[in-house]
């Protein structure tokens, strides 16, 4: 949750550091800031080349994560027949 | 007639709403067949949902198999809200979860060692330089989609099913909430951690210095 001071400290991008950004990406990436918050987001990740590549690489890890597991091949390409009648016979 | 089912957790599959209907009615009726028609439609995409979770053949056969079971004895009361794919979909989870939370606790890391640690004044110590810009092309390669899969081993593993979750499986925060009975906040705490931890355990792979050293 979002205390009262640290509101304060997301809508200033003149106090807001590094770490107060990085504890609220989560919250920024999914659209739940204030457009005041966002705008302090947004200056603050324009002047802080650290941030701007931690914003960066925190997004290829989502898509990475997504396509790594999205192409295993942990799919068969059909069912083993085994289980299938496993799963009829303990139906019965 | 057909509706492809892009909005709901598991891989997009286009659903004929009319087969659908008259399979949900003849395994109401408790028809056989329809049951092993249902095993054969979906089992093979539920086992690769277990296996994403349990890294085990046997455990993730296990799991369909109860995830089936509880399938079975739940048709009745199935309201056909959703596709019979995305509800097969959520009862394996399920069944995936509770067979986890069966296994004995392998050693972990702790999340925090994982986390940035920060100055005094709120600044990243040791931040280093950003990741390659070819990125996610250097992941198209087979041997880096295997340590990717790895890193993502190595999250302790209330933080690693939480990312399955939302991440990979497409559960909404809710709805993962439901799943692990814990509140929707522990959820996406859990996950901001899993991302970040995540992104340190990929860091010396896809960093700038990675490549320079390559």
């Amino acid at each position: 949750m979002i205390s009262a001071d640290d509101v304060d400290h997301l809508e200033s991008s003149q106090t807001m550091t590094c770490r107060e950004l990085i504890d609220f990406l989560e919250e920024y990436l999914a659209g739940e800031l204030t457009a005041e918050q966002v705008q302090s987001f947004d200056a603050h990740i324009a002047e802080c080349l650290e941030c701007r590549n931690y914003l960066a690489s925190y997004r290829s890890t989502i898509r990475l994560s997504k396509s790594a597991l999205a192409r295993d091949d942990a799919v068969p390409d059909s069912v083993p027949e085994d289980l299938v009648k496993a799963i009829l016979a303990a139906r019965r | 007639m057909g509706q492809a089912v892009t909005d709901r957790p598991g891989p997009a599959a286009v659903v004929d709403s009319d087969a659908e209907g008259t399979l949900l009615a003849r395994l109401r009726r408790g028809d056989a067949s329809a049951f092993e028609q249902l095993v054969r439609d979906h089992a093979a995409r539920l086992l690769g949902v277990a296996r994403r979770f349990l890294h085990n053949d046997a455990d993730a056969g296990d799991a369909v198999q109860d995830a089936f079971m509880s399938a079975f004895k739940a048709i009745g009361g199935f309201a056909g809200g959703a596709s019979l794919g995305t509800w097969l979909h959520s009862i394996v989870v399920r069944a995936a979860l509770m067979k986890l939370r069966s296994r004995r606790r392998r050693p972990e890391q702790a999340i925090e060692d994982l986390l940035p640690q920060y100055t005094a004044d709120g600044h990243r110590v040791q931040p280093g330089p950003g990741w390659c810009n070819d990125v996610e092309e250097r992941a198209e390669r087979d041997e880096n989609a295997q340590i990717i899969r790895q890193c993502i081993d190595q999250l302790p593993l209330q933080y690693r099913t939480v990312l399955l979750l939302r991440d990979i499986e497409e559960f909404d925060t809710e709805e993962t909430a439901r799943l692990l009975g814990i509140n929707p906040n522990a959820v996406k705490t859990r996950l901001h951690r899993a991302r970040q931890a995540l992104r340190t355990l990929l860091d010396p792979y896809f960093g700038a210095a990675a490549a320079v050293s390559k």
